[in-house]
């Protein structure tokens, strides 16, 4: 299994960094997390299934309920898992640089 | 090739620095900072309110295509320096991220180019690891809509 690809994948999609963003300062229940999405519940399931399968949530079953945490140290694990955050940067400045060329070559005319 | 924007994160810190160089004079650099016309074309949010002096304060806030607000946030602004130097804090209202500190300095390579050096300082090393390891949730569709959005007006404006 291809680790890195298949946490890229799971981060991929907005539903599930939502997911990622809403358990990440808190332990919650399968049912919590799905109250919080218009989506029906299979579909978030198997968005947590995947998001378990990559390791990025861990689950702890508590009698009948089953409830997802992030597992800080396997997104450590994951060598360049700031990258997508750097990306964020380095998108914003490539913008900013292009913004602020035009404004220069405005004001030069 | 050297990425252009550097993050480095040690482990077990609670802060970063973001280091990038820019094709600009540092005086355009710091336009783009504090200017509230510029700031938003490149944050791809609206700022709602933009004080840069010291002891000033900003809020910016972005919807999505609803019409509900997605993003809002705030901070104050500590110290302004114009072409040298902002402190602010940064806030992003109801998550559970805390109030950053931001060091942000600029300075000028050559007469056409500048450096910017922004050092991130968080509440805990676990609350900058959630901010690092959460690509913002919908940040990065933000970043690329907006991009998206500027490249289609410079094609419209041909």
């Amino acid at each position: 299994m291809n680790l890195r690809r298949d946490v890229f994948q799971a981060i991929a999609d907005p539903t599930r960094r939502a997911i990622l963003l809403l358990v990440a300062s808190q332990t919650m229940s399968a049912g919590a997390i799905a109250s919080n999405f218009d989506t029906a519940r299979p579909t978030i399931s198997k968005h947590l299934q995947i998001l378990t399968e990559c390791q990025l949530l861990q689950q702890t079953q508590s009698g009948r309920e089953v409830y997802y945490h992030i597992n800080a140290k396997k997104m450590k694990d994951v060598a360049d898992f700031i990258e997508p955050f750097r990306k964020l940067w380095d998108d914003r400045f490539n913008t900013l640089e292009n913004v602020m060329k035009q404004h220069q070559s405005q004001k030069q005319k | 090739m050297e990425p252009k924007t550097k993050v480095n994160a040690g482990n077990g810190k609670q802060d970063m620095v973001i280091t990038r160089d820019f094709d600009l004079p540092v005086d355009l650099l710091f336009k783009a900072f504090a200017e509230a016309e510029f700031l938003e074309q490149w944050m791809g949010t609206k700022v709602l309110k933009l004080e840069s002096r010291k002891h000033g304060s900003y809020q910016m806030e972005t919807k999505d295509p609803k019409g509900n607000v997605a993003f809002r946030a705030n901070g104050v602004i500590h110290e302004f320096i114009p072409e040298q130097k902002i402190i602010r804090t940064f806030e992003m209202e109801g998550t559970p991220f805390g109030v950053q500190l931001e060091i942000y300095a600029f300075e000028p390579l050559s007469d056409t180019t500048s450096r910017l050096n922004m050092h991130v300082i968080y509440e805990s090393g676990e609350k900058r690891d959630q901010v690092l390891q959460l690509p913002f949730a919908q940040g990065l569709n933000w970043a690329h809509d907006r991009l998206q959005d500027i490249l289609c007006k410079l094609k419209k404006g041909k």
